[in-house]
């Protein structure tokens, strides 16, 4: 009897010790225990991302590209011209802001869609947008340039959360898009 | 000491009701004079906020492109169209509360705007005259 317990606390101690270590991203267990958040994308959970890069478009989660972009798009040299803005960071940020984004990117990422895009990036030079990536591309082929770049409250792909109404909880299931001025989109 | 608590929440509610200047608003102020600013000039942050200067493509560019005239409303960056939320402390109480954050930001918006820093004067100018919106 006493022999299990102390197993039990054992592994009881294991299980929560890794699961600290790995606090922002999910444990591969868990992973398997959340079906539906393992298949869409883990949610920003860190504040000095979610704000520095959530001030000028909506904060893009890092399981949305594999590090290697993550690499080029934040260094102290790319940020001051960063798609034609200033996203200059200050070192400390710029360091914490990184290593979240290497440890969540979607080659770090168990979830099914950050697979996808590692997968579609794999043996090919670092894209810097996410909207370049293949897999999102064909994801949204069939959908009309009047309804993009024609619709004043869209504009560009780019704008994730313009259509995906749960992108900021990291959900980007066809069932959760509705397009601005085309509630119809799907017919 | 429930009345001390309650002499205390009130005294900083009176003071913050009056002027909506922040410690990070009077330690900028005071680091702009130190800098050589001498007179302040609200009304001249007010002409400055729609002038507009050439930005990134050509296309003109003023401080209310992104954060348009009515301070007590949102605005929307002019490229990302993301909610941009009110530039008035009184709509906003988490306005002009971060010393680095109000730098960084003039820093980026003069740029973008003007296609070059603003001075200490400029920056107090409209300091001055967005915390009296
Ligand atoms: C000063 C404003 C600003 C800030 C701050 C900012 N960005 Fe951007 N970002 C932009 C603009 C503008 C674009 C280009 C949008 C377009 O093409 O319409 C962009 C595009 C992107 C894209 C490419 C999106 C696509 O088209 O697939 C990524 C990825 C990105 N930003 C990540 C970040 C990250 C991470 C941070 C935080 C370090 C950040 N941004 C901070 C303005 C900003
Ligand atoms: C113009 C509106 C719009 C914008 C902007 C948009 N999407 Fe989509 N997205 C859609 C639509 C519509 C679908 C569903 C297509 C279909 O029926 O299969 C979709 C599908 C997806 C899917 C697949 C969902 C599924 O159930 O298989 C992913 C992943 C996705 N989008 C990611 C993104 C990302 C990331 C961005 C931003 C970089 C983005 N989208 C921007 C409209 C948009
Ligand atoms: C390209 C769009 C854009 C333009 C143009 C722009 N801003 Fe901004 N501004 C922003 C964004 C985005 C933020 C950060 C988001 C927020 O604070 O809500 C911001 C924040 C600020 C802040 C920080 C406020 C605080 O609470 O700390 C100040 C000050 C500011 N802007 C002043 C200006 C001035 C002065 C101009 C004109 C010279 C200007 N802005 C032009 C987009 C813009």
């Amino acid at each position: 009897m006493k022999k299990t317990t102390t197993l039990l606390a054992v592994l009881a101690f294991t299980l929560l010790g890794s699961s600290l270590a790995q606090a922002e991203e999910q444990t591969l267990l868990e992973a398997i225990f959340t079906p539906f958040r393992q298949k869409e994308f883990v949610p920003v959970t860190n504040k000095t991302y979610q704000d520095e890069c959530g001030s000028c478009h909506f904060a893009y989660p890092p399981g949305l590209l594999p590090s290697k972009s993550w690499e080029k798009l934040l260094t102290a040299q790319a940020l001051p011209d960063h798609f034609g803005e200033n996203a200059e960071l200050d070192a400390d940020t710029l360091k914490e802001i990184r290593e979240y984004a290497l440890a969540n990117a979607a080659d770090k990422s168990y979830h099914k869609r950050s697979r996808k895009i590692a997968l579609a990036t794999e043996n090919i030079d670092a894209p810097l947008r996410i909207t370049e990536v293949r897999y999102i591309k064909r994801k949204h082929h069939e959908i009309p340039e009047k309804m993009i770049k024609g619709n004043k409250d869209v504009k560009s792909l780019s704008y994730c959360d313009a259509c995906h109404t749960q992108a900021k909880k990291g959900v980007f299931d066809a069932d959760t898009v509705r397009i601005p001025n085309y509630p119809d989109w799907d017919d | 000491m429930k009345t001390l608590y309650t002499l205390m929440i009130v005294g900083a509610l009176a003071l913050s009701g009056t002027a909506h200047a922040t410690p990070a608003t009077d330690a900028l102020l005071a680091k702009y004079k130190a800098e050589g600013v001498t007179k302040i000039d609200a009304a001249k942050g007010k002409a400055d906020w729609t002038k507009s200067g050439k930005g990134e493509d050509g296309e003109a560019i003023s401080c209310s492109s992104c954060h348009g005239t009515d301070f007590s409303k949102a605005g929307k960056h002019h490229k990302t169209h993301k909610v941009i939320e009110p530039m008035s402390p009184r709509a906003n109480a988490e306005r002009f509360t971060d010393e680095k954050k109000i730098e960084k930001w003039f820093k980026r918006n003069c740029n973008d705007a003007w296609g070059r820093e603003c001075t200490a004067q400029e920056k107090a100018d409209f300091l001055t005259f967005l915390l009296a919106q």
